[in-house]
């Protein structure tokens, strides 16, 4: 979706430049900004109360902020840090997903049961649509025909028809279901579920989605119960999906054709959001609990560095190339 | 009856002339059910007589254990309005001479999923006169032998036992090496059934209890307008010249004297179980594995902080609606089932999912050690060890348990 735009214009333009790494630190109220060539923090600056939630437009125009305790988005220039204005979001905004076109933003309001549907020119709410509870994580088919909310407490993924707002089907998953990411293709969706400890492989191409398989974790010296699944990302090709494990401070590797797992890759303490460069060589990981970042290298499948950022990093987003 | 709230069955707004072709009916149609399932509860609470607590902020609420309740029932009906199920749940508070009869009038209504707040031999009674296909879920009461020789197979229990929570503190106090124990117990049956249970947990930890003392409930010493006086003189006497010690360790399950114990020992220690570090199952400074988010429903639906009791009646009829939301069924003997056996899991703001043990239907879950302004720790502790589950290190395992009534699960 946004990625395959992104590659297109990676394609086009020229190689390797630097992209600004934006991170929400969730307490310490901040973003922190680093240089995707140097790995630096180049800036901090204030994003509001519990900043969560972070995605760009697809063409770097705006940054978008989940401001929790604040009850709304915060929108900055990605050049000047600036505050530009605020979206109304629903209560405890937590997670995102922005429609391909750059709009609408469809807003997970973890408090209230909704997902709210947001105009990001008019800056108007489109809709709320009554979901499950505790709604936290969000995606966006590419096609944009569908957005997926999962319920933490209802332990669904709810498809959303994004003409219609309705809901037109619900797929139980595990426990604390709390991301969804979508193959650049479509196909596939992956729901993590933070206290089932699996990832459900949902077949999005059949008339009615169905789980296929349950991807689950596994390793030695670590307990079965910190294996928490969480962010997930998928490279565009669908060869590769990056899993988030929380409190087992490690990001699994799995083999987008398989949807078996190749690979543990150690970092940070409770690893949480994860988000590749444009050119996806690399892989930067929030680490909430030992407050930095992890850079994994995709191609080689090491981590190459970690990077200090604020307290308690949450979400991590990356500028489109200019 | 518990209130429709607004996260029930809320219709989307319309805004700003924005017109939504949407309706909550349209997305129970949206997805149609094979089966549809209504789900009558009840939550039986029996209000004991009872002296007022020792801490001011201890003063049992009207809703105590039903606001939980109307949390649970809620968060079922916004899950069940995707599946076709309802949720109904009937609070009775009732005083301990007539809740058998309250108990029985339940049953002449039908009703057949009961959550029980009530002492142990009120809950055995219950259990014995309840129809066959009833099932009572335990939301209170700690007596080790409802796990053990006097379970009953109609009866699960949500609430830890006393050992659950003893052995909880024993792991952690072990793990700090604060190994020698100075406990003291109240004077009444209860508190020396927990003195009991602290003993048992230093045998199976390996603490050792260097000195003992009964404190003697004589009916005074509580707080009045210069009882800080008193318990500031009486206290540091009644624990000088005890043998050498790490921690002291309060069993007073009559709220009679542990809150005095903190900062008027005679020695300088820090102070477990009943007071001080205590064991919980929940606690309104909770904060971690997505607590916040239920303590800011919970507030908002009851106006108040949630309590240990809320949490065992909110999970308990999670519980339910787990198992009626996996199984498509209200019928009791399928959820019983279900919930025993091993695909069971639910989320419960611990980090780790609760499950029951098929061999005495005790719910596995984490205890939280809190000093009251914050969660201190978490037990089990990293270390402890066990071949099924580490929350089975506490409490009565497999092996240590007399009960036969749920031979057969597995």
């Amino acid at each position: 979706m946004i990625r395959a735009l992104l590659l297109s214009t990676v394609m086009l333009a020229a190689p390797a430049h630097a992209n600004n790494v934006f991170v929400t630190n969730e307490k310490g109220n901040t973003v922190s900004v680093l240089d995707s060539d140097t790995w630096e923090v180049i800036a901090e600056f204030p994003a509001g109360n519990r900043p969560r939630g972070i995605t760009i437009a697809p063409d770097g125009s705006e940054l978008y902020v989940c401001a929790s305790d604040d009850d709304l988005v915060r929108v900055f220039d990605p050049v000047t840090f600036k505050e530009l204005h605020v979206l109304p979001s629903g209560p405890d905004p937590e997670l995102f997903v922005i429609h391909p076109s750059g709009n609408p933003l469809y807003v997970a309001n973890e408090d209230d049961n909704l997902v709210t549907v947001v105009d990001t020119k008019t800056h108007r709410v489109l809709a709320e649509i009554p979901v499950g509870v505790e709604p936290e994580g969000m995606a966006i088919s590419p096609d944009a025909s569908i957005v997926i909310n999962t319920s933490e407490t209802t332990n669904m993924a709810h498809f959303i028809d994004t003409e219609t707002f309705e809901i037109v089907h619900n797929v139980l998953v595990d426990q604390r279901p709390r991301y969804a990411e979508f193959t650049a293709d479509g196909r596939k969706l992956y729901v993590s579920a933070e206290i089932g400890g699996t990832v459900s492989v949902i077949d999005h191409a059949a008339d009615t989605p169905v789980i296929t398989k349950k991807i689950s974790f596994k390793v030695p010296g670590v307990l079965p119960e910190w294996l928490q699944p969480v962010g997930i990302r998928i490279t565009s090709d669908a060869s590769k999906v990056f899993v988030a494990l929380g409190p087992a401070n490690r990001v699994a590797v799995i083999d987008g054709t398989t949807d078996e797992v190749i690979d543990y890759l150690l970092v940070g303490q409770r690893v949480w959001q994860m988000a590749f460069t444009p050119d996806e060589k690399f892989l930067i990981t929030t680490n909430g609990n030992s407050n930095d970042v992890s850079i994994i290298d995709v191609e080689t499948l090491k981590v190459i560095k970690s990077v200090q950022v604020g307290q308690q990093p949450w979400g991590v987003v990356v500028a489109p190339d200019s | 009856m518990p209130e429709v709230t607004k996260s029930g069955l809320r219709l989307p707004f319309l805004r700003k002339g924005l017109v939504l072709a949407l309706s909550t009916l349209g997305i129970v149609v949206a997805s149609p059910p094979a089966t549809a399932q209504d789900v009558n509860a009840a939550v039986i609470r029996i209000d004991y007589p009872s002296l007022l607590p020792l801490s001011r902020l201890d003063l049992p609420a009207q809703s105590r254990g039903f606001a939980g309740a109307r949390l649970a029932t809620d968060d079922n009906r916004t899950t069940g309005q995707f599946m076709g199920q309802t949720y109904a749940t009937k609070e009775v508070s009732v005083a301990p001479d007539e809740a058998l009869a309250a108990f029985q009038g339940l049953m002449d209504e039908g009703h057949r999923l009961i959550v029980i707040i009530a002492d142990s031999d009120d809950l055995l009674a219950m259990a014995d006169a309840a129809p066959s296909d009833a099932l009572l879920l335990n939301a209170s009461s700690a007596d080790v032998a409802l796990r053990s020789a006097q379970c009953r197979a109609n009866l699960l229990h949500i609430a830890p036992s006393d050992a659950m929570r003893t052995d909880a503190v024993a792991q952690f106090l072990v793990w700090k090496r604060w190994k020698d124990w100075f406990l003291i117990e109240g004077s009444n049956p209860a508190d020396h059934v927990l003195a009991d249970s602290y003993r048992a947990s230093a045998r199976k930890f390996g603490a050792r209890i260097t000195e003992e003392r009964v404190f003697q409930d004589t009916g005074g010493s509580r707080v009045s307008d210069s009882g800080h006086v008193l318990v500031q003189r009486q206290i540091p006497v009644f624990t000088q010249d005890a043998a050498p010690h790490d921690v002291v360790v309060a069993a007073d399950a009559s709220d009679v004297f542990a809150e005095y114990l903190p900062y008027h020992l005679w020695d300088p220690a820090s102070v477990a179980g009943s007071a001080g570090l205590r064991p919980l199952t929940w606690a309104p400074t909770h904060e971690s594995w997505g607590a916040t988010q239920i303590q800011r429903r919970f507030e908002e639906l009851a106006g108040r902080n949630m309590t240990d009791i809320d949490y065992q009646t909110w999970l308990a009829l999670r519980v339910l609606g787990e198992a009626v939301t996996r199984t498509a069924s209200a019928d009791p003997a399928v959820l019983r089932d279900y919930i025993l056996s091993p695909e069971f899991e639910l989320a419960a703001f611990k980090g780790v999912a609760v499950t029951f043990r098929p061999w005495n239907g005790q719910m596995r879950q984490p205890i939280l050690l809190s000093n009251g302004r914050m969660t201190v720790s978490v037990s089990p502790q990293e270390g402890f060890l066990h071949e099924v589950s580490p929350l089975d290190t506490l409490g009565l395992d497999r092996p240590e348990s007399e009960c036969t009534a749920f031979e057969g699960e597995d």
